[in-house]
C-alpha cells in the first residue's frame, strides 16, 4: 500500500446521517497512522457498524494539493491536513461516488473495495453483516437508493433475438425507411373508411422510449430540465413523478406525461392541463405495496413550494390512495381526471409488477385506462426501504408478457397501449420488452448513468456528488440542465439507431411488426414452465 | 339571471358538458335539477364567479379539483366532495360521504351535517393559501389522517344523532396545518405525531367569523361559541416517520 493513509482514531469519523450540509469546520486528524490495522483502535462501542466498505487510495507523490478531492467529496470523506500538507480519507464515509477520482487532475485517487477481515461466507454476505450491525446501531429501518441490486436472474439476458437468413431478407435501415413512431393511448375498436367511429386521444412517441417518473425534489431541478428539453428534442415524454411540475417548466406541456399518486402533490386543474397525458401512480417496481416517500432532507423552500408541505417534513404518499379501494373507486379517479381535462388526454395507470399483474391490469383497462405501466422489480426508487427493494415484486419480462397474452384473450388489448418500466438497459432490453407485448418502455437508471450515475445508492440522502437526485445548491451546478439534455439526447439517438438495425435485421420495417411478436424471441436456459410463461420458444425450435 | 340545466336522463359526461359550455359563454348562475347521482359535477371548473346550485343528490367526486366556483348543494352530497380541490366554496345542506376533501389545496368546504370517514385526508397548505374544511356534525375514523396543512373543523352541533365527534386514528400522521373539534376526543384516537391544546384567545378570535358564516349559510341557530369545549389539534413533531430509517 506505499504511500496510502488510512486513519485510526480519526474524530472526522462520523455518522453518514449526520453529515447533511456540513461540509466543512471539521477539525483536522490527529496522527493517521499508516497502519490499516490500526482501526482495531476503534471503541467498539462508538463504532459498531463502521468497518469502511470502500478504501480511497492516493498516491501521494502524484497529489499536486489542488484540493480538488475535498472540495467535490459531498460526503465529509477527504479533508487536508495543512500542518502535514497531505489529504487525508474518513474512508468509512465513502460511499464510492467515484466525484474524486473523476475530478483529480492527476488520476491519483483510487477507490478500492476494502475487505472487512470478515471471513467469507456464502450465506452470510457482507451486505448483510452490514445491515445487521447497522440495524442494531439505529434501529431503523434500511433505507436506499436506485433499484434492488441482488443477482436474481435476468429474463432479458436468457432470450435472444431472430434474424433473416436467405428466405427472409433483412432490410438495411440505412437505405430504407424504418419507423419507430408509436402512439400511446386506447385504439378505436374497428376502423373502416371513411367512419372511424369514437377516436380517443393518444399520445405520439417518435422512439418507444420515454423517460420514467422521477419527482422533482428526488432529482434535482437541472435533471428534470434536462429530461424536459431532451424529451421534446427527441419527440418523446418525461415523466413528473409525483412531486409536481415546477412553474418553469410548464412550458414542456406537449412533452411531459403528469403524475396524481396518494399525496396528490402539486395537483390542480393547471397542471392535468399542462400535460401531453396523466398518470396515476398506483406502485412502483422498487416498492410494491408501499408508498412514496421523500425524506426531510430533501425537502427545501422550493419542494416545500410545489408539494405545499411544510420545509423538512418527509413528503409522505402512502400506499394506497385512500380513495381507491377496488378497480370501481380506480375508474372514479380515471374519469375524475378525464372530466378535468375534458377527455384530451389519455390517462395512464402505473403499477408495480406483482404475482397477479394480469389479472390487475385487466381489471385497470376495464375502469378506462388508456395506458398501463408495468414496472419490474429491478425499478429504481429515490428512496426506499432495502428489504423491500431487493424482496419484493417479479421481473417485468415475466408480469408484461401474461399482462399482454391476458389482455388479448379477453380481447381488449386494443383499448389501452402498455409500456414496460423497471431494469431496462440497452436497446436490446427496448426490443424484448416490445416483442414480449410492450408498446414502449419507460427508462430511469439508464438516463441517470447516462448523466453521471455512479451506481452509489445513496439518492435517499440528497447529497448526490453528481448533482442528479440533490437540489443542495452547491452541488446543483455539477449537473447542467444543457449538458444533461445533451447527453440523454445522445442515449436516445444510439438507442434509434440499434433498434432500427434490430428490426432490419428481423426483417422488419416498423416498431408496430415488432410488438407482442414473440416468434422473434427464443429462451436460452429457461425451464419449459419459463418458457410457457414468458410465452417464447426455446431456442432451436 | 339564472339559467336551469335538467339532468333528467343526462349522463354524466353530458350533463357536465354542458355546465361548461354555459359556463363559457359567460353564464354565471346555473341551476342543475333532477341531480340523481351524476358524478363529477364541477369537476375541474376554473370560472371564479360561477354560482352552481345543486337540485337532487349529486354523484362521488362533486368538485374535483375544483379552482374557483361556488357549489351550493341543496341535498346531501356522496364520496369524494371537494377531492384535490384547489379553490372555490362547497357548500352542502345536509351530510357528505367519506374521503371530503381529500388532498384539498385551498378554497373552502361547508358540510352543514355530518361526514364519513378519511375526512380532510392529505390536506396540504403553502403559506396564505390554506384550504378549509368545516363540518356541522360528526366525522368518522382518519379525520385528518396525513394532514399537511389548512384547517379542519369540526363541530359536533348538527345532524341530529349522538355519539362520539369523531372515529379512532384521528390525525394519525398529521404534519402541518391545524385541527379543531368541539368535544371530546379521547387520548387513544390521537396520532403519536400530534397534541390537543384548549383554545387560545387568538383561535377564539380566528375561529369567531369562521362560525358566523358557517351558521349563516346555513341558517343555523345553534350554539357553538363555547370555545372551552374545542381543542386544537396541530402536530409536535414535522417528521413523524424521520426516526424509522436508518441512512
Ligand atoms: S467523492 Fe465519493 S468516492 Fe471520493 S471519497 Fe468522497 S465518497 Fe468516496
Ligand atoms: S484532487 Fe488529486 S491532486 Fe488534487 S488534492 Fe486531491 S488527490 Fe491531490
Ligand atoms: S443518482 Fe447520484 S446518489 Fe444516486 S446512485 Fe447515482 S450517483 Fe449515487
Amino acid at each position: 500500500m506505499g504511500n496510502t493513509t488510512t486513519l485510526s482514531d480519526n474524530p472526522r469519523v462520523s455518522n453518514p446521517a449526520n453529515t447533511n450540509g456540513s461540509k466543512s469546520g471539521l477539525p483536522p486528524a490527529t496522527s493517521p497512522k499508516s497502519d490499516l490495522m490500526g482501526l482495531q483502535s476503534l471503541r467498539p462501542d462508538d463504532h459498531f457498524h463502521s468497518y469502511p466498505e470502500y478504501f480511497v487510495e492516493r498516491r501521494h507523490e502524484e497529489c499536486i494539493r489542488c484540493l480538488v478531492c475535498v472540495r467535490q467529496c459531498p460526503y465529509d470523506c477527504t479533508y487536508y491536513d495543512p500542518d502535514r500538507d497531505v489529504v487525508y480519507n474518513v474512508h468509512q464515509n465513502c460511499v464510492n461516488c467515484k466525484r474524486c477520482v473523476a475530478m483529480c487532475p492527476t488520476h491519483c485517487i483510487r477507490i478500492e473495495r476494502f475487505d472487512s477481515g470478515f471471513r467469507d461466507n456464502g450465506h452470510w454476505g457482507t451486505h448483510l453483516v452490514r445491515g445487521l450491525r447497522k440495524q442494531a446501531d439505529t434501529g431503523g429501518v434500511l433505507l436506499t437508493g436506485l433499484g434492488n441490486d441482488l443477482p436474481y436472474p435476468s429474463y432479458f439476458d436468457r432470450i435472444v433475438l431472430d434474424a433473416s437468413q436467405v428466405t427472409n431478407p433483412s432490410i438495411d435501415p440505412l437505405r430504407e425507411p424504418m419507423e419507430l413512431r408509436t402512439y400511446l393511448g386506447r385504439k378505436p375498436e374497428s376502423y373502416r373508411p371513411g367512419s372511424p367511429g369514437e377516436v380517443f386521444p393518444n399520445i405520439l412517441c417518435e422512439i418507444p422510449v420515454l423517460f420514467a417518473p422521477m419527482s422533482f425534489g428526488a432529482i434535482s431541478y437541472n435533471f428534470q430540465h434536462g429530461l424536459a428539453l431532451a424529451a421534446q428534442e427527441m419527440g418523446t415524454y418525461f415523466n413528473t413523478g409525483e412531486g409536481g411540475l415546477h412553474p418553469d417548466f410548464r412550458k414542456f406541456r406537449d412533452s411531459v406525461i403528469v403524475q396524481v399518486a396518494s399525496g396528490r402533490f402539486g395537483v390542480d386543474p393547471d397542471y392535468l392541463l399542462s400535460s401531453a397525458a396523466c398518470e396515476i401512480k398506483i406502485g412502483q417496481g422498487a416498492k410494491p405495496g408501499i408508498g412514496g416517500h421523500l425524506p426531510g432532507e430533501k425537502v427545501n423552500a422550493e419542494i416545500s413550494r410545489t408539494r405545499m408541505i411544510p420545509v423538512g417534513t418527509d413528503a409522505l404518499s402512502p400506499a394506497p390512495q385512500h380513495d381507491i379501494y377496488s378497480i370501481e373507486d380506480l375508474r372514479l379517479l380515471i374519469y375524475a381526471i378525464k372530466e378535468a381535462t375534458e377527455y384530451t388526454r389519455p390517462v395512464s395507470v402505473k403499477i408495480a409488477a406483482v404475482h397477479n399483474t394480469a389479472a390487475i391490469v385487466s381489471g385497470i383497462v376495464r375502469a378506462g385506462a388508456d395506458i398501463v405501466v408495468i414496472d419490474g422489480f429491478r425499478g429504481g426508487t429515490g428512496a426506499a426501504p432495502m428489504i423491500i427493494r431487493d424482496h419484493v415484486g417479479i421481473p417485468v419480462e415475466v408480469a408484461l408478457a401474461q399482462a399482454d397474452q391476458r389482455l388479448r384473450e379477453e380481447g381488449i388489448r386494443h383499448q389501452a397501449s402498455i409500456i414496460a418500466a423497471g431494469g431496462i438497459r440497452n436497446s436490446a432490453d427496448v426490443v424484448k420488452a416490445i416483442a414480449l407485448g410492450a408498446d414502449a418502455v419507460y427508462i430511469a437508471t439508464s438516463a441517470m448513468i447516462a448523466v453521471g450515475c455512479t451506481l452509489c445508492q445513496q439518492c435517499h440522502r440528497g447529497l448526490c456528488a453528481w448533482g442528479i437526485t440533490t437540489n443542495r445548491p452547491d452541488l446543483l451546478p455539477r449537473l447542467p440542465a444543457d449538458q444533461a439534455a445533451g447527453r440523454l439526447t445522445g442515449l436516445l439517438r444510439g438507442w434509434q439507431h440499434e433498434i432500427q438495425e434490430m428490426l432490419g435485421l428481423m426483417g422488419l420495417n416498423s416498431i408496430e411488426s415488432l410488438r407482442g411478436n414473440r416468434l422473434k424471441l427464443r429462451g436460452v436456459g429457461l425451464t419449459q414452465l419459463e418458457l410457457q410463461t414468458l410465452g417464447i420458444r426455446q431456442a432451436g425450435l | 339571471m339564472e339559467e336551469v340545466i335538467s339532468a333528467k336522463d343526462l349522463y354524466y359526461r353530458e350533463l357536465n358538458a354542458r355546465i361548461r359550455q354555459k359556463a363559457r359563454a359567460g353564464v354565471e348562475h346555473i341551476r342543475l335539477t333532477d341531480v340523481q347521482g351524476h358524478r363529477y359535477i364541477a369537476c375541474g371548473l376554473q370560472f371564479k364567479n360561477l354560482q352552481l346550485r345543486v337540485s337532487g343528490v349529486p354523484g362521488e367526486d362533486l368538485g374535483a379539483f375544483m379552482d374557483g366556483p361556488t357549489v351550493v348543494v341543496e341535498n346531501n352530497a356522496q364520496n369524494g366532495v371537494g377531492n384535490t380541490m384547489n379553490d372555490g366554496r362547497i357548500l352542502v345542506h345536509g351530510m357528505a360521504g367519506d374521503v371530503v376533501g381529500y388532498g384539498m389545496r385551498g378554497g373552502r368546504i361547508y358540510i352543514r351535517d355530518g361526514a364519513g370517514y378519511r375526512v380532510g385526508i392529505h390536506m396540504k397548505g403553502f403559506k396564505e393559501k390554506q384550504p378549509m374544511l368545516v363540518i356541522g356534525g360528526r366525522a368518522g375514523k382518519f379525520f385528518g389522517e396525513y394532514m399537511a396543512g389548512g384547517y379542519l373543523i369540526l363541530l359536533g352541533a348538527t345532524g341530529g344523532s349522538t355519539g362520539p365527534v369523531v372515529g379512532d386514528y384521528c390525525a394519525t400522521g398529521m404534519h402541518g396545518g391545524t385541527i379543531f373539534i368541539r368535544g371530546k376526543v379521547e387520548e387513544y384516537k390521537l396520532g403519536k405525531e400530534v397534541k390537543a391544546f384548549p383554545l387560545t384567545p387568538e383561535d377564539e378570535s380566528f375561529l369567531r367569523p369562521i362560525l358566523v358564516d358557517f351558521l349563516e349559510s346555513f341558517a343555523l341557530d345553534v350554539n357553538i361559541f363555547d370555545f372551552d369545549s374545542y381543542q386544537k389539534i396541530v402536530p409536535v413533531s414535522t417528521r413523524p416517520y424521520g426516526k424509522l430509517y436508518a441512512y
